[in-house]
């Protein structure tokens, strides 16, 4: 059973968002890395990238497929976890505490569309 | 393919048992991983794992002209075999293009041989044989669902499978086999390692697979038999052969004989080796740990896109990014930069050995 957190907002395409004032930090859900496997690679992009809400910023590799990361929310990268570089693993390990950017968001009213833990359950229950 | 079509090997309700990650390859369901694709290969790599193989397919060819038949068809020469042999090589078309990459085992009995072919091709290649079989005093036999199929592979292997057995299969060298009233067991594999390949009835597959697991035998999905074969160099139909990548292209050359009186291909194959081809197959390691996939550009530096990457990984026993791709010729040398594109990113590297892990042979 995978793990939802009460409190924060996902995305359809397994993103996680925690807003904290105008910086949204975003992460992977655990059903998301349960989904790929041993992540061996992440690819993430750099500060100063800005995104589009449901932009491609990234990927997440395992041994066997490459799965893209959607930018849940429209703003500017602030922060990197630069962590990952060198140990991907962190995200089959926990893949709330290891968030994998900061966003200084754009336009904060997108966080609306996305869902909460409950209609979450449900998406990845369908 | 819709859930009917899939068809399921003698081995299908063990995976299910074990928990396996099952997934459609070639018609049929197959386990991908059971543990992860990383233990499993290392499993391979320091210890023993075996696979289920039972979806490739068996095809036996007797009769009057089998030599010279199988000869026709195939690019490598098998007229001085042993007995108890076995051959690597390919079925070309006309135009040097693939049909299939196969072995070719030589029985006791004179004019018999199993042809053992890529599961994806069984109906393709048995249709071809026929096709290409007008004159020719032979049977052609596609007994594919009458055998199952184990790979037991890796440096215990060969005591797992003589404590199973019996002793006589330690003195198999690579590419021999024996074929006895349970067995056909061949010193094959395509893992790199030294191993096992077992034939059996469905029945005996199945005991034969319960009791590798009694002993402690790693069960090992088509996840780590890609990433396995790769290391070792071996190409996979589909991605470094095909109907448009002939031997030659693929650095396989040595697989056809073109001294031979005659087979199919043997005109395009001749003319590709002594004209040289457009594109060729080359191994590309990369300095960073993004991960070449097949499908990504192959570029110079300035952009210009000279290849695609047909197989990559992020190497599990070597810890590089490694891929094949296919270049235009003037880049397949040895050390020759390119850049891979990964997403939105580019990433420098050259060109090295296919053969990235040295692989251990029973010679």
């Amino acid at each position: 059973m995978s793990k939802i957190i009460e409190g924060l907002l996902y995305s359809e395409s397994h993103e996680w968002v925690k807003v904290e004032g105008d910086i949204a930090v975003v992460g992977v859900s655990d059903y998301a890395q349960a989904e790929m496997g041993e992540i061996t690679y992440v690819d993430l992009p750099q500060v100063d990238d800005e995104f589009a809400a449901g932009e491609e910023f990234g990927a997440l590799e395992s041994v066997k497929a490459s799965s893209d990361l959607y930018s849940p929310v429209s703003g500017v990268v602030t922060e990197v976890n630069t962590a990952l570089e060198d140990a991907p693993e962190l995200v089959n390990e926990d893949s709330y505490a290891n968030w994998l950017i900061k966003v200084r968001m754009t336009n904060p009213s997108e966080t609306e569309e996305l869902m909460n833990a409950d209609s979450y359950k449900t998406h990845i229950n369908e | 393919m819709s859930d009917e079509m899939i068809k399921k090997t003698c081995l299908w309700q063990e995976h299910v048992r074990l928990g396996a990650k099952m997934s459609p390859f070639a018609g049929f369901d197959m386990p991908i991983q059971y543990k992860g694709i990383t233990e499993e290969h290392l499993a391979v790599r320091q210890k023993v794992g075996m696979f289920d193989v039972s979806h490739m397919g068996e095809i036996f060819i007797s009769g009057n002209d089998a030599l010279r038949y199988v000869n026709h068809i195939f690019t490598n020469d098998i007229s001085n075999m042993d007995s108890g042999s076995i051959l690597y090589g390919m079925m070309c078309y006309e135009d040097g293009g693939v049909v299939d990459d196969l072995l070719v085992y030589k029985e006791t009995e004179d004019n018999h041989y199993l042809l053992v072919v890529n599961a994806a091709n069984i109906d393709k290649d048995y249709e071809w044989m026929l096709e290409n079989a007008v004159g020719f005093d032979v049977s052609i036999d596609n007994a594919s669902d009458d055998w199952g199929q184990i790979a037991v592979q890796g440096p215990q292997a060969e005591d797992v499978v003589s404590k199973m057995l019996g002793e006589w299969v330690r003195p198999l060298t690579f590419y021999t086999f024996v074929r006895n009233d349970d067995y056909i067991v061949s010193r094959t594999g395509y893992t790199g390692e030294d191993g096992f390949e077992i034939y059996a009835t469905p029945e005996k597959t199945i005991a034969l697979w319960k009791a590798l697991l009694a002993v402690g035998v790693e069960p090992c999905g088509l996840g780590c038999r890609d990433t396995l074969r790769f290391e070792a160099g071996l190409p996979l139909y589909g991605d470094e052969l095909s109907k448009d990548i002939s031997p030659v292209m693929a650095g396989l050359g040595m697989f056809c004989k073109l001294d031979k009186e005659e087979f199919i291909g043997k005109e395009a194959l001749s003319r590709q080796k002594a004209d040289g081809v457009m594109q060729k197959l080359v191994g590309i390691e990369i300095e960073d740990r993004a991960i070449p996939r097949a499908g990504y550009a192959v570029e110079l530096e300035d952009g210009t896109q000279v290849g695609v990457v047909t197989t990559g990984y992020h190497s599990i026993s070597l810890d590089k990014s490694i891929c094949f791709a296919l270049v235009e010729s003037a880049y397949s040398k040895l050390d020759t930069p390119l850049w891979i594109r990964i997403r939105k990113k580019v990433f420098g590297g050259k060109v090295v050995k296919k053969r990235f892990y040295q692989t251990n042979y029973k010679k």
